[in-house]
């Protein structure tokens, strides 16, 4: 079970409609890759975030599988477009099935 | 719950794999599935079809990583609908799938990745028509003299 | 100072830098520019105190990195010690411990009130001791809040002194090395140049020596402290100033001291003067 899981966005505020906006998030975990041995020499088991989403007004932005691979820490960085006022979704799934939120409105002229 | 890959797998084709692994590892589910090659990661993602190196997908990634355990990389593929990424040398080849929907604004994201080694890393798109382009960008993963 | 030349050390640090590729400079052209908007100075003119040992100017860490590395210093989103600072910032308004305060209680506005305060750490406190920023947390926390010290290098240490040191960002590093802190940094002193463990190391045999060159493939810096707590992409997690010193002295193979104990507060004071006169870059991402 990851402790203090907590996720950091970057959205502006404010957009005009179908504008091209570069979302950043990061969120602090360990990502567990499943190959490192604790001290007795037993492998210390895997557990990541294996999912992120964001979605917009319901309908998706992106959806990203992610492996042992991806570094402690998770960053993402994608672009979005909004075609009109609302809020975004941003969703990470947990190994462990914890699922961790954060959501933004954005206006849109 | 998410079914991971790895649920889809023990479930569907890869019972009969599943049964010829050690018991031990069988018992202890999730953390010990059996790792795929990039070849059948590669296989699964494309159901077999062929896939051809090409510049319909960018690959952005440092010549040298400072640090394996932080690489920043970054793929681009404009009109595809997903695109893979792998380090095929790396103990589980598989990095990060990317699925774009109808408000991404461009079928690209970035993030940082972890490298076991120096290797090649390899990002592959399904593009819009089904067909599969690939490329791939070697990255030397460098050790510290300081090693702490 | 103590210097015990031997054959073996000297043969394994010349067998490690032969490897090495040509002498690679701190990077020339590029700026440390946070957000677009803040420049920080990234060399100054040596230190006095000095006498010439690292020559004319003094660097920065972040010159010595690779360009990606440099660049996640440049945003406060990309780098990840944010995440860091956020959870202090946090810890800074929550009440706790026996007398039910937090620390914006006292300190009011952590912008105004720790404004300047880590560019001067070390620095001896009125009862004569030389106390590191964790010293100062940790007195608040038993002494004025009742409640539990924090582990030196603990998450909730570390998050809080990040938080408090973004605070000094882009001030000079300014410790004090005369009156009651001469004596502790003479000691420092001592220690930067006296060699340690199975190789028997000194930091100046890397970081005064050999800094711009490579061993292995790291490109050595002149090992200033300007930026900690930071980010190491090999940890991939918040580092104290204490906890690289461990680091470098496991590395020697020698058995290392303490980390908050005495003997690496007078080394902090000590390498922390090295680079009096850099902008405080804390909190920086380094490799």
């Amino acid at each position: 079970m990851a402790d203090n899981v907590k996720p950091r966005v970057r959205v502006p505020k404010t957009a005009s409609k179908d504008e091209v906006i570069t979302i950043k998030t990061l969120i602090s975990h360990p990502m567990e890759s499943g190959q490192r041995k604790d001290k007795d020499g037993n492998i210390v088991p895997r557990s990541i975030i294996n999912r992120f989403t964001a979605e917009f007004n319901g309908q998706l932005v992106i959806d990203a599988t992610l492996e042992p691979a991806i570094s402690t820490n998770p960053y993402l960085e994608f672009d979005a477009k909004v075609p009109e006022t609302g809020e975004f979704k941003f969703t990470w799934y947990d190994d462990d099935g914890s699922v961790y939120e954060d959501a933004h409105k954005v206006e849109v002229s | 719950m998410l079914i991971s890959r790895r649920g889809v797998l023990s479930a569907g084709a890869g019972l009969a794999a599943f049964a010829l692994l050690p018991v031990a590892v069988r018992a202890q589910g999730a953390a010990a599935a059996p790792t795929q090659t990039a070849d059948e990661v590669i296989a699964e993602f494309t159901g077999g079809a062929e896939v051809v190196d090409g510049d319909g997908v960018k690959l952005t990634a440092p010549e040298i990583a400072e640090n394996g355990n932080t690489v920043p990389i970054s793929v681009e593929a404009p009109g595809a609908s997903e695109i893979m990424v792998l380090a095929v040398e790396n103990p589980t080849p598989g990095v990060a799938k990317f699925v774009f929907g109808p408000l991404a604004a461009t079928q690209a994201a970035a993030t940082r990745i972890r490298l076991a080694k120096t290797q090649d890393v390899v990002a592959i798109a399904k593009m819009a028509d089904g067909s599969f382009v690939r490329t791939a960008s070697n990255v030397k993963v460098t050790i510290g003299g300081c090693g702490g | 100072m103590k210097l015990q030349f031997t054959v073996t050390a000297a043969a394994a640090l010349a067998a490690i830098l032969a490897l090495s590729v040509a002498q690679a400079d701190p990077v020339e052209d590029d700026q440390l520019v946070i957000n677009g908007e803040e420049e920080l100075a990234t060399q100054a003119p040596a230190p006095d105190h000095l006498q010439g040992a690292l020559g004319e100017t003094v660097y920065s860490g972040w010159l010595f990195r690779d360009t990606e590395t440099r660049a996640m210093q440049k945003d406060d989103f990309d780098n990840p010690m944010f995440l860091f600072v956020d959870a202090g910032l946090e810890a800074w308004d929550k009440q706790e411990g026996t007398a039910g305060k937090s620390c914006a209680d006292c300190h009011n506005d952590i912008g105004e009130s720790m404004r300047g305060v880590r560019a001067q750490m070390p620095k001896v406190n009125d009862k004569g001791e030389l106390w590191s920023l964790e010293n100062y947390v940790n007195d608040c926390r038993t002494n004025r809040m009742g409640a539990e010290a924090w582990g030196w290098n603990s998450q909730d240490m570390k998050n809080m002194t990040a938080a408090i040191g973004v605070q000094s960002r882009g001030m000079p590093v300014a410790v004090k090395i005369d009156g009651p802190a001469a004596p502790f940094w003479e000691k420092g002193k001592e220690m930067y140049y006296t060699r340690y463990g199975q190789l028997e190391m000194s930091c100046a045999n890397c970081h005064e020596d050999n800094f711009g060159k490579n061993i292995r493939s790291d490109h050595l810096s002149q090992g200033q402290i300007n930026g900690f707590p930071l980010y190491r992409l090999k940890d991939q997690g918040a580092v104290s100033a204490h906890q690289r010193f461990v680091g470098c002295i496991r590395d020697t193979r020698g058995v290392p001291f303490e980390p908050g104990g005495l003997e690496f507060r007078e080394l902090e004071l000590y390498v922390a003067s090295r680079g009096n006169g850099l902008a405080v870059e804390t909190p920086a991402v380094r490799h």
